[in-house]
């Protein structure tokens, strides 16, 4: 077992919401670096609010938040931008980007003043175009893009951005299978080959338990976190949703419609 | 990098159409001077008429740089306003910051006079009818900016720019409504926009205004390139939202604010010409992008100028009915074309 003082990014006693409505509170985790964790709940129970704290878009309640052993909120705007990367659940905003300019545009923490590309620069974003199987792409405008592709490149920018936690908020909606079991299929290769942290939200939760080194359940009580199979021993998947509708199958490690 | 050496060309073709179309802009207009002879004269040589050389070096030369600096700095202000409310329908325009000049000019001709009883305004010439607009559009760019600092989402920001583009269009209606006939035609001229009758120190002044937005443009191009994500991206890029919205706001304000002072309301460059520029160069990329725009609103101003002006006839048209007439087909064929405006 890991000691607490190595993990990457710690979250204690962390209580979100806007303003003076609290979203949700009570929650801890701790991720070491190149562990893939999905925050899993149900809907409204503030995945994404939980997300946008994390990246720094939104100022937390009360608690801690700590990245390498710093304060997140102490961090300023570029060391931010080199220390995570977010993957929105909005598109961006102009779709007339080809596919290679909004991943070069993940470089810009790094760039001068006018955003000269280095050769460095342009190696990160040559390595991002093919951990993503881009490259045929990469003159494509983002409105030519299915679904899919545009969230590999949403990601590959992320991934150019070359910061050691990535965040990643529901990457995987309005996919069919096959399409998110490659993006988490992605996801887990570049926590595991490359060395990153890896946080996002998604409803996949039986994807997430064959695929993830940890899981946050979102409740709203206690909020549990570990390792998918110390969940599901300790029966947390079982009191996700109401029981009248779905149960858990402890030994496929997925949720079945009740007769 | 390879895909920036491609518009190596498109920049030394559309730089020679902007000195073909400054050469066609100075070589014609109302008095016929031969093409060659200003050829020669724009290289030193002396014209054999005096006349002609009061011509061209007094009304001509600086009309044309001001088309040049009027065309650029407008479309410059209608990309950065794109880029900034995320919206292909931004330009000049919208944020009502030619409104706000509009006003200031309505004011002083019109409502001075319905104010203060007098008549006949010998006073008001040129000069204080620019100051009167550059401090119409400046007071609402002022508050446009407070706003600004309170609220965080641009589309509203946008909203609130239309509906002091309406008030201000209210105001005016209703003083011309109570002004005498000669103070409502001097308004009028004024909103039928010129390019002529500008000084050189007026043409100096108009180009440190508009090179201070062009500074201010080129200063922002990483932001501008981060907002085309949207703001919560930029963001997490480092950019510090607030500050560089109120930079590129700044830099919008002096292009359009200045340009409409010294040359009255013009409309559909702002909008029209980034979408255009687009055409020939295929990227998002600002470094690219703000010179071309600027370099395609010169030339397509001159050649609007260069038609207002009706060569060899003395009736000068209004300028802003023919970039009009110019500029909403090309909106218009864009639509129909590529069936969205995308930017």
């Amino acid at each position: 077992m890991v000691g607490e003082a190595t993990k990457y990014i710690k979250a204690h006693e962390l209580a979100i919401g806007y303003g003076k409505k609290l979203v949700a509170n009570n929650i801890n985790f701790a991720l070491g670096t190149g562990e893939l964790c999905a925050i899993v709940g149900v809907n409204g129970i503030g995945k994404s609010t939980l997300m946008r704290c994390l990246g720094g878009l939104q100022p937390k309640l009360s608690g801690d938040i700590s990245i390498s052993d710093s304060d997140l909120a102490a961090l300023s705007p570029s060391n931010l931008a080199k220390t995570l990367s977010v993957v929105l659940t909005e598109q961006p905003a102009s779709k007339n980007l080809t596919v290679q300019e909004l991943i070069t545009l993940g470089r810009q923490p790094y760039t001068n003043w006018i955003g000269t590309l280095t050769s460095q620069d342009k190696k990160f974003v040559e390595e991002s175009l093919d951990a993503f199987l881009l490259k045929e792409l990469r003159f494509k405008k983002c409105h030519e893009l299915s679904d899919g592709q545009l969230q590999r490149v949403l990601i590959a920018r992320a991934m150019a951005q070359d910061t050691p936690l990535i965040l990643l908020d529901e990457p995987t909606t309005h996919l069919d299978l096959y399409h998110k079991v490659e993006i988490l299929k992605l996801l887990q290769r570049l926590a595991h080959r490359n060395k990153k942290t890896i946080i996002f939200t998604t409803h996949e939760i039986d994807l997430a338990i064959q695929l993830c080194d940890k899981i946050l359940i979102l409740d709203g009580k206690t909020n549990p976190f570990g390792t998918p199979c110390e969940l599901i021993e300790q029966k947390h998947f079982e009191r996700l949703f109401p029981s009248e509708m779905v149960e858990f199958d402890a030994k496929t490690g997925s949720f079945k419609v009740k007769k | 990098m390879s895909i920036n050496r491609s518009y190596y060309i498109s920049f030394v073709l559309i730089a020679l159409a902007v000195v073909l179309a400054f050469l066609l802009n100075v070589s014609s207009g109302s008095v016929s001077i031969p093409f060659g002879t200003i050829l020669a004269a724009l290289f030193g040589t002396e014209m054999e008429l005096d006349s002609w050389n009061y011509i061209l070096w007094n009304y001509r030369v600086p009309k044309a740089f001001t088309a040049v600096l009027v065309g650029g700095g407008l479309s410059l202000s209608g990309l950065l306003m794109q880029t900034l409310f995320r919206n292909p329908l931004a330009g000049p325009f919208v944020l009502g910051i030619s409104s706000g000049a509009s006003l200031g000019a309505a004011l002083l001709l019109m409502g001075f006079s319905l104010l203060s009883g007098f008549t006949t305004i010998s006073i008001f010439n040129d000069v204080s009818v620019a100051i009167a607009a550059s401090a119409g559009s400046f007071l609402v760019l002022l508050v446009v900016m407070v706003v600004a600092n309170r609220i965080k989402d641009t589309m509203a920001l946008l909203i609130i720019g239309l509906m002091f583009g309406s008030i201000t269009s209210a105001i005016v209606s209703v003083m011309a409504y109570f002004t005498s006939a000669e103070n409502l035609q001097r308004f009028i001229f004024w909103s039928f926009g010129s390019v002529g009758n500008l000084s050189s120190q007026q043409v100096a002044l108009l180009a440190a205004i508009v090179g201070l937005g062009f500074i201010l443009s080129v200063g922002s191009i990483k932001q501008l390139n981060a907002f085309l994500l949207g703001e919560n991206y930029a963001q997490s890029l480092g950019v510090s939202l607030k500050k560089s919205r109120l930079v590129i706001i700044l830099g919008t304000g002096l292009l359009a604010g200045g340009i409409t002072a010294f040359a009255g309301p013009i409309a559909f460059v702002g909008l029209a010409v980034p979408h255009l520029t687009r055409q020939i160069f295929d990227t998002m990329e600002h470094k690219i992008l703000i010179p071309a725009v600027f370099l395609y609103g010169a030339i397509l101003m001159l050649l609007c100028d260069t038609i207002a002006q009706l060569p060899n006839s003395a009736n000068v048209l209004p300028i802003n009915a023919i970039t009009s007439l110019v500029g909403a087909p090309v909106v218009i064929w864009l639509l129909v074309r590529k069936r969205k405006l995308l930017f």
